[in-house]
């Protein structure tokens, strides 16, 4: 029962230490709080929105981690704020908590994640093939006619909750600042999801592989890491669009053959903007 | 454009809020050729509606090829216990099927059947298989794909943007006001037809599934332009929230885990749902189950937290991992509770509003010129009770009907602009906030706003306590003048934020307690102690919301608005429950 | 010790507020790479001792298999492995997971999860010369799974001393070590690709899901590719140094022939 749980991690005052500041100045300030049973790490820092800094910046919505708003490095690590309990946090140190670091702070723990939503409109949307055969592809009532087998592989990338996580702990974006080359994981990721669509009309690679930057992945595999929603970004979605490069422009026998992947399918136009941030 | 410190915009249409329905009405205006502006207090993709779980109800006939429209009709005037609006629970049951259809085609990913059209669950109240579902996060799908959708039509976003004033010129809404939460920059929008997409008021109860968006704006915003607001005091508490630990009261446990085989069960381990409602057990529809977990409770059998046990640990554990994996996730992670292996711990928690602004149901216009209103922030569809995955269907028949109704209002209206004094006024409020005298602090009003309101107007209500809690709202009034932000910075300021909401869930409490206290019957989510049984006066008619000011607030019950054609369907209904 | 956060990096290479010690596992791959890079060159330039034959044995060192001079009757003391070593290690260095592993340990890109990086902006990933013939792996893959039926081919001779059928410690090591091999290659990710993942539709014809079927089987080895990549690395590493002492003579590889 939930009682044990309570006992190991008898509720007490925990110290937190929140990143007070703009992009001028900044520091981490340490407040102190009562906790209760079960306190979650947004838990805390409302508390002290409420009573000890009634300024503090923080974005929460649903705080049931099912938006991805209250994104935060909690002892250093990526987190949901409102699925990190504090009970499973070392009670001996002081909580760390400070925003994001690959986007431009605002204030205090909010950061512009603007940036994103620029790439996003660079994907080129699902866009279903023409000539979808009637009977096999659609019905007569218009319906998709798609196997469960086929939705299962694309539905673990649209599991996603844009929480921009595994952007902030990719390195290309976070120490390298490469975010004019490299579209970051969760985007390789939802252009994985729409090349996986059996019914899809957009051939996507080279945008993948020029404007998309997949090369600049090392796979080193933080982003999965840090994914609250335990989605293997990088084993099932990039490596696999690394692949289906390969066979479009590095593959030696593939070249012979004159074999082309996504054969049927008509290459969008290429974008006009490069996602700045 | 800016004038003065104000930063100035101009749309045809311009949608209030990024869930579902503003999605949806966004696109359809937008693809009915209006230059489109979106507003939304979140960030994009974050609103309320991310959360939904369940499914969407359309009557596809996938699971059941015998399912139909009409059937549909009829469950949803059973369930909101003939109360709907009839051809709005018309138009929803005839245009949900392609609405799901449609968000296919633009890219949402839902479960398929093994003739591998979309897969349908069955729900309480649903005669048949009817929710279009992909695992237990169909919200979620939804939004991504109408965000996607919205981010290449011509639609343009304001994040993160705070609308405290619905403009006025003369008789007709012509535009908005209110603030950009990243900066605190003011901002004002002239637009020739705005839609209301603002969502519910979750937030004025302390256990709630609802997230920090819901706090009733749209309803006050629209009541204070002099709209109409119907059936307020129907809010739905679902039966299992989570009760414990206290920082995730309220969280929402899906109706799935009953679905799926979850037995309830009291601390003497007695499965209560059978003094109830033997024939539906834990099936039975929400009111029912919410009512009985609260009288278990107040009658001393509840769990150590106050709450029913809520059991799947006799289910296989992989089996439940599957079916329900965030539900699973859930009670790991923030309660550390296996739940292959104990029992949850549920309670009733505030989750939706029935009522909302009066619209017309084919436009969603509303009485006030140039406002029209959608989703949950609308009202009628759903009578005294919603049934579940009925919201999701809603959102998008109405949200579209809505934005091609603002369109064609736009379309056909000349240039609007903003009248300087109404400005001045809406940013007068908001440097009031900022600069006042006043000395209420939002956060603790807040507080004492939730607690009124889950004391006197929760669950069980009665004359006694509505009145009381009446009065301490009216308490509240004299004070909510002097509200002041504890900080006046301008960015992201969390204080200034929640002293117009708490504005706004107070008109919104008042309504719902009035309407309470003045429905004398008990009728779905609407329990009076006082008044148990149905009454045949109340059957037949809804209370309508109007004034100028939460001082002066009207409340009139007009006739049910029916249709003929229907009349058969729903006699049918009523024959049929009868005899069994 | 709180750093300033955001504004810009770069930040000095190393820089957390991680509190656990992340450092361990890149330097434990640094040493534990290191140290077989160098025993893999230094055993294929000693060059002798690479198969047990005392008593009719026929145990070959996988690190000297496909026997090149026994096949194409050729004798040389020069270190001919080289000639099939090229083919595994190419396969591991252009491998997913090695990569993963080599980019964090050696490359410092990143050391660890939201520890600082070396920050570059001329950060070219794996889009430039030498690093982007790592989008060959499959070509390695290729040749190593040629690689692993030479091995097999080698395990299974080994069951036969003088033509009859017997076994021992040193076939039980070298049944071990072929089977990790091959839960290793072909978990590869490129293996994945090829036999299943590069389809857009998974059930739209009888081929199609055949091979979805194989991709799922391939999927399972794939999610433990880091431990079979370890695992087999030691085993390839142990079965040598089994085969060298024993045929160096230090001792008698234990065995019954029937
Ligand atoms: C946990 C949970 C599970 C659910 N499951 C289901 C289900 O399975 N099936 C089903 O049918 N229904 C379900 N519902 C109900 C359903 O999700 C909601 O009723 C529906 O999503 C409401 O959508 P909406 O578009 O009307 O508003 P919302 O999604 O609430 O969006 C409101 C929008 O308005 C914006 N806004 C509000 N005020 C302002 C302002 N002042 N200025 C600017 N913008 C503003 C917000 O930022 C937000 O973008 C569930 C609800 C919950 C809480
Ligand atoms: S695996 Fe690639 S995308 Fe993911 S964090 Fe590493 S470099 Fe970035
Ligand atoms: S992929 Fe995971 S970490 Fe990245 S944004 Fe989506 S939910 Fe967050
Ligand atoms: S508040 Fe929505 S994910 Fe944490």
């Amino acid at each position: 029962m939930s009682e044990t749980i309570d006992l190991a991690h008898a509720p007490g005052p925990r110290k937190l230490q929140i990143w007070r500041g703009d992009l001028t100045s900044g520091e981490l300030v340490e407040y102190e709080l009562e906790t209760e049973p079960g306190m979650v790490v947004l838990d805390a820092v409302l508390e002290i929105q409420r009573s000890q800094a009634p300024d503090l910046a923080v974005r929460w919505n649903c705080k049931a981690a099912k938006c991805g708003s209250c994104s935060a490095e909690v002892n250093g690590r990526p987190r949901l704020m409102c699925k990190t309990r504090l009970d499973h946090l070392p009670a001996d140190q002081p909580i760390t908590v400070e925003p994001m670091r690959a986007f431009p702070l605002i204030r205090d723990l909010v950061t512009d994640v603007s940036w994103n939503y620029r790439v996003n409109k660079q994907i080129t949307p699902f866009t279903p093939r023409e000539n979808l055969k009637p009977g096999v592809e659609v019905n007569a009532k218009g319906e998709f006619l798609i196997d469960q087998t086929d939705t299962d592989r694309m539905s673990e990338f649209r599991k996603c909750i844009e929480c921009f996580m595994c952007q902030d702990v990719c390195h290309v974006l976070r120490d390298h600042r490469l975010h004019d080359r490299y579209y970051g994981p969760r985007f390789m990721m939802r252009m994985a999801s729409l090349d996986m669509h059996p019914l899809d009309g957009v051939d996507r690679l080279d945008q993948i592989a020029d404007e998309g930057g997949i090369g600049l992945c090392n796979i080193t595999k933080c982003c999965t890491e840090v994914c609250p929603e335990g989605i293997h970004i990088t084993d099932n979605a990039i490596i696999p669009m690394k692949e289906r490069v390969v066979d479009q422009r590095h593959d030696p026998v593939l070249k012979l053959l004159h074999r082309t992947p996504n054969k049927g399918r008509i290459k969008p136009p290429p974008r006009s903007e490069t996602p700045r941030l | 454009m800016s004038d003065g410190g104000i930063e100035h915009h101009d749309y045809d249409v311009l949608v209030l809020g990024s869930g579902g329905s503003g999605l949806r009405a966004a696109i359809a205006a937008a693809e009915a050729g209006a230059r489109t502006g979106l507003v939304c207090k979140s960030l994009l993709g974050k609103a309320h509606t991310v959360m939904a779980e369940g499914g969407l109800a359309a009557s596809l006939g996938n699971v059941a090829p015998e399912d139909n429209w009409a059937t549909h009709f009829q469950d949803t005037m059973f369930g909101g216990k003939y109360l709907n609006n009839w051809r709005m629970a018309e138009l929803h049951a005839k245009e949900a099927p392609d609405r799901a259809r449609e968000l296919e085609h633009w890219g949402a990913v839902f479960d398929r059947t093994p003739q591998r059209t979309m897969s349908q669950r069955a729900f309480g109240g649903h005669t048949y298989k009817r929710l279009v579902h992909i695992g237990d996060r169909t919200g979620l799908e939804m939004i991504r794909t109408l965000h996607d959708k919205t981010v290449h039509s011509d639609v343009e976003v304001f994040m993160e943007t705070t609308i405290t004033r619905l403009i006025k010129d003369g008789e007709r809404v012509v535009g908005c006001f209110g603030y950009r939460r990243q900066t605190g920059e003011l901002i004002a929008f002239a637009a020739k037809a705005l839609v209301l997409a603002t969502g519910g008021s979750g937030r004025i109860y302390k256990i709630t599934s609802n997230s920090q968006d819901c706090t009733g704006d749209g309803y006050a915003l629209a009541f204070e332009a002099g709209a109409q607001l119907v059936d307020m005091e129907f809010v739905q508490f679902h039966p299992t929230g989570m009760v414990y630990p206290p920082g995730v009261a309220g969280l929402l446990v899906t109706e799935a885990v009953r679905g799926e085989g979850g037995i309830l069960r009291n601390k003497d381990g007695e499965r209560f749902m059978e003094r109830y409602d033997p024939k539906r057990m834990e099936l039975s529809t929400r009111d029912v189950v919410a009512r009985s977990i609260y009288t278990e409770v107040k009658e001393g059998r509840g769990t150590p937290h106050g709450g029913a046990y809520l059991d799947v640990s006799h289910l296989d554990p992989d089996y439940v991992k599957r079916k329900l994996p965030s539900m699973y996730d859930q009670f790991l992670e923030l309660a550390g509770v296996d739940i292959t292996k104990e029992p949850m711990q549920v309670g009733p928690t505030c989750h939706y509003f029935m009522g909302g602004v009066k619209v017309d149901p084919d436009t969603g216009a509303t009485r006030v010129p140039g406002l029209f209103a959608t989703g949950e922030a609308s009202g009628g569809m759903n009578g005294a009770n919603r049934l579940g995955g009925n919201s999701l269907g809603d959102i998008l028949v109405f949200g579209r009907r809505a934005g091609e109704g603002a369109a064609a209002t736009a379309n056909a209206s000349g240039a609007v602009s903003l009248p300087a004094e109404a400005v001045a006024d809406a940013r007068a409020e908001i440097e009031g906030f900022l600069h006042g005298s006043g000395t209420e602090n939002p956060f603790h009003m807040h507080r004492e706003l939730q607690k009124i309101m889950g004391d006197g107007v929760g669950i069980f209500r009665d004359e006694e306590g509505l009145t009381e809690a009446i009065g301490k709202l009216e308490e509240l009034d004299a004070r909510v003048a002097n509200l002041r932000a504890p900080s006046d910075r301008l960015d992201y300021n969390p204080g200034l934020q929640l002293c117009r909401e708490v504005r706004n869930m107070l008109t919104v409490s008042h309504m719902i307690a009035r309407a309470a206290l003045l429905r004398e019957e008990s009728r779905g989510a609407h329990s009076r102690l006082d008044h148990t049984g149905y009454s045949d006066y109340w059957g037949e008619h809804n209370i309508i919301v109007e004034g100028t000011g939460a001082h002066d607030m009207s409340l009139t019950p007009t006739p049910v608005v029916k249709r003929d054609e229907l009349e058969e369907l729903v006699e049918a209904r009523k024959e049929a429950e009868k005899a069994s | 010790m709180p750093m300033t956060t955001v504004a810009d990096p770069p930040r000095p290479l190393g820089s957390t507020m991680r509190r656990d010690r992340w450092w361990i596992q890149p330097v434990m791959i640094v040493v534990a790479l290191t140290l077989f890079g160098i025993y893999a060159v230094i055993r294929v330039i000693i060059n002798k001792d690479y198969a047990i034959t005392a008593g009719g044995a026929h145990l070959e060192s996988p690190f000297f298999s496909p026997d090149l001079p026994g096949i194409l009757s050729f004798h040389t003391s020069l270190p001919w492995a080289f000639l099939v070593l090229w083919s595994p290690l190419g396969l591991r260095s252009s491998c997913y997971y090695y990569r993963k592993s080599y980019y964090r340990s050696f490359f410092l890109a990143p050391p660890s999860c939201a520890v600082a990086g070396a920050a570059r902006r001329k950060y070219t990933g794996e889009t430039k010369f030498p690093l982007v013939l790592n989008n060959l792996h499959r070509i390695f893959f290729y040749f190593a799974a040629i690689v692993i039926g030479f091995l097999w081919y080698d395990a299974i001779r080994g069951l036969f001393y003088h033509g009859s059928f017997g076994i021992g410690i040193g076939n039980l090591i070298m049944f071990v070590n072929v089977i990790c091999l091959s839960a290793f290659t072909f978990g590869c990710n490129s293996w994945r690709h090829i036999i299943g993942g590069k389809l857009n539709c998974f059930s739209c014809s009888t081929a199609a899901q055949k091979r979805h079927s194989a991709w799922q089987k391939v999927s399972i080895l794939n999610r433990s590719h880091m431990q079979w990549a370890w695992i087999s690395m030691f085993t390839v590493w142990f079965t040598d140094v089994y085969i060298w002492l024993v045929s160096a003579g230090v001792f008698s590889d234990p065995h019954h022939v029937f």
